[in-house]
């Protein structure tokens, strides 16, 4: 497997800048947070701010893309996982999606709601043993996993955050 | 396995090979199950050590303490195609293993990610037998939660399935399409190592590099001979059954008994997958998986079929059909029906072998699970063996 190359922040800064398609304000807001301390919640639910503290964890790249109705920071780990987190307009991560030889670190990227998600995806393992895709739907949180050894691939959303007009299928 | 067990499954192996031999059906069904052989492994379709689970193969690996005559002969091991290694519950464990160490005599241990759970536990070595095919000193994971403290960056992915009830099984036997369980990325540390094997001190866990020979690995690639990869022969299922008895053959095209017989071969791409086509959309991130208990495919908001508790509610069976299609570009339509399980669990308490259980999956591709393998002989071989098919890996049926 290539390890992709890790860039520093000046390099993706330097991309962000060439990108005519972010607003400015998008881009000084991701110039500010490059420079301040990764707060220490991060993913899920949090603020657009906690980005750089997933990327640290995935000690990965991170390429920001907006379009009109949200944000996408990909997160591409040295691992050859990419994540994806989905920020809407009002600066929260509504959605998270990954896809890679390997899952992401759940934690991290489910941030507050992981709790929520450990405990469902247990009770359904014990109600009925199987192996299957996890397709988790909680008052409040979608999980949904699926794949194999060396293939793994998913999404978590907050059905209520997600920004009007936004499908939920754009979490990909 | 008892002895009156295995006479019964004996007899019922006999009258399955007679009604499937006598059956007809179309040319791509599967005529004769192969049982005898030294490379033969019976496996049964059934609830498995819980009696809970459903469309989940089973069989029996025999493990003996390295270099010993020491042996136990562990039952109720899920027959996976979708992954690579032994896996062994520690609570099923009556023989003592060697545990493996790093090169500075700490023991090694493995965290595996699995889709919704990890297993965590001591990698250690066992001699072990399947049907006639031995594999010595091969490294195995033990899953257990208790022999070392599981770290958080092993936990953070989920819960445990290290205990009977979540795995649903006494074990996993992975005779997957890769060699090892992770492969070139696990042997040096860094950032790029996914985080799999880790060394434990007293002191605590810490991420290690672990060679190629040393991590979790497919039994069959450590076999004398037979060794290229697996056959999985099941008989059709057309009405739901209490169990189902089958055979896992080691090899292809290396005896009279596992030969391709013009199947057709699909190679996979570097993550092993290949693409299925259904209502003229591409998944390009689709298996096959004897290890998972259901064909699992995109959501109720793109098929238009309800779904209930994780598999698909049809108000009367749907018959669908969709195409496969190999890297190297060979493509087959395979016919499959969605039953409604809701309907299918409550009306058959005692069963564990239903064909046309499907569910919802991912976008990304279709989970062709367990129901994919009824009726059919199902080829899967090993990254980088040689094989009448070619080199692996590939699938073929």
């Amino acid at each position: 497997m290539n390890a992709p190359k890790i860039f520093p922040c000046r390099a993706n800064s330097a991309e962000l800048l060439q990108a005519s398609a972010i607003p400015l304000a998008m881009m000084m807001i991701i110039m500010m947070i490059m420079v301040t301390a990764p707060p220490a919640f991060a993913g899920l639910g949090q603020d657009v701010s906690s980005v750089p503290a997933d990327q640290v964890q995935m000690k990965g790249t991170l390429r920001s893309t907006q379009n009109q109705a949200y944000a996408v920071h990909e997160i591409r780990a040295a691992t050859g996982t990419v994540v994806r987190e989905f920020v809407s307009p009002s600066g929260k991560v509504f959605g998270v999606a990954w896809q890679g030889p390997w899952p992401p670190n759940m934690r991290q990227i489910l941030a507050s709601y992981f709790e929520q998600y450990q405990r469902a995806a247990q009770v359904r393992m014990n109600s009925r043993p199987g192996r299957r895709p996890l397709m988790l739907e909680q008052p409040g949180l979608v999980v949904q996993s699926s794949g194999h050894m060396r293939s793994f691939a998913g999404r978590a959303y907050v059905p209520d955050m997600l920004p009007p007009e936004v499908s939920a299928e754009a979490i990909r | 396995m008892n002895r009156t067990q295995g006479i019964w499954a004996a007899a019922v192996c006999g009258a399955i090979l007679f009604v499937v031999g006598c059956g007809g059906g179309s040319s791509s069904q599967l005529k004769v199950i192969s049982t005898s052989g030294s490379n033969v492994q019976p496996i049964t379709v059934g609830g498995g050590p819980t009696g809970e689970y459903v469309d989940g193969a089973f069989t029996s690996v025999t493990v003996c303490t390295p270099g010993t005559s020491t042996c136990q002969t562990i039952d109720g091991i899920l027959v996976d195609t979708g992954s690579s290694g032994l896996r062994i519950l520690s609570s099923a464990l009556t023989i003592a293993l060697t545990q493996q160490n790093a090169p500075d005599g700490n023991p090694v241990v493995e965290c595996l990610p699995f889709l919704d759970a990890y297993t965590w536990g001591p990698v250690k070595t066992a001699d072990i037998q399947i049907a006639g095919e031995k594999a010595n000193s091969l490294p195995i994971q033990v899953l257990s939660d208790s022999d070392f403290p599981v770290p958080n960056s092993c936990s953070d992915n989920g819960p445990s399935a290290d205990t009977i009830s979540s795995l649903g099984a006494n074990g996993l036997l992975g005779v997957g399409s890769f060699a090892q369980d992770c492969g070139p990325a696990c042997v040096s540390t860094g950032a790029s190592n996914p985080e799999l094997y880790y060394e434990c001190p007293a002191a605590g866990c810490s991420v290690v590099g672990e060679n190629l020979a040393q991590q979790v690995q497919n039994p069959v690639v450590l076999f004398a001979t037979d060794n290229n990869g697996v056959v999985l022969q099941l008989p059709a299922a057309s009405s739901p059954a209490v169990s189902l008895s089958g055979s896992l053959i080691f090899g292809i095209g290396t005896e009279s008994n596992n030969a391709l017989n013009g199947a057709t071969i699909y190679t996979l791409d570097e993550f092993g997958n290949f693409a299925t086509t259904y209502s003229s959309q591409s998944y390009s991130g689709s298996f096959l998986d004897s290890g998972s208990n259901g064909i699992f495919f995109l959501t109720s908001g793109i098929t238009g079929i309800p779904d209930c508790s994780g598999f698909y509610c049809p108000a009367s069976a749907e018959n669908l059909s969709a195409t496969n299609k190999g890297a190297n570009g060979n493509s087959g339509t395979v016919n499959f029906s969605v039953g409604n399980a809701d309907s299918l669990f409550n009306n058959n308490p005692a069963d564990a072998v239903f064909g046309d259980l499907a569910g919802p999956g991912s976008a990304d591709g279709f989970d062709w699970g367990l129901p994919f393998f009824f009726g059919r002989s199902v080829f899967t071989s090993i990254e980088g063996q040689p094989s009448p098919g070619g080199t692996g890996p590939y699938w073929a049926y």
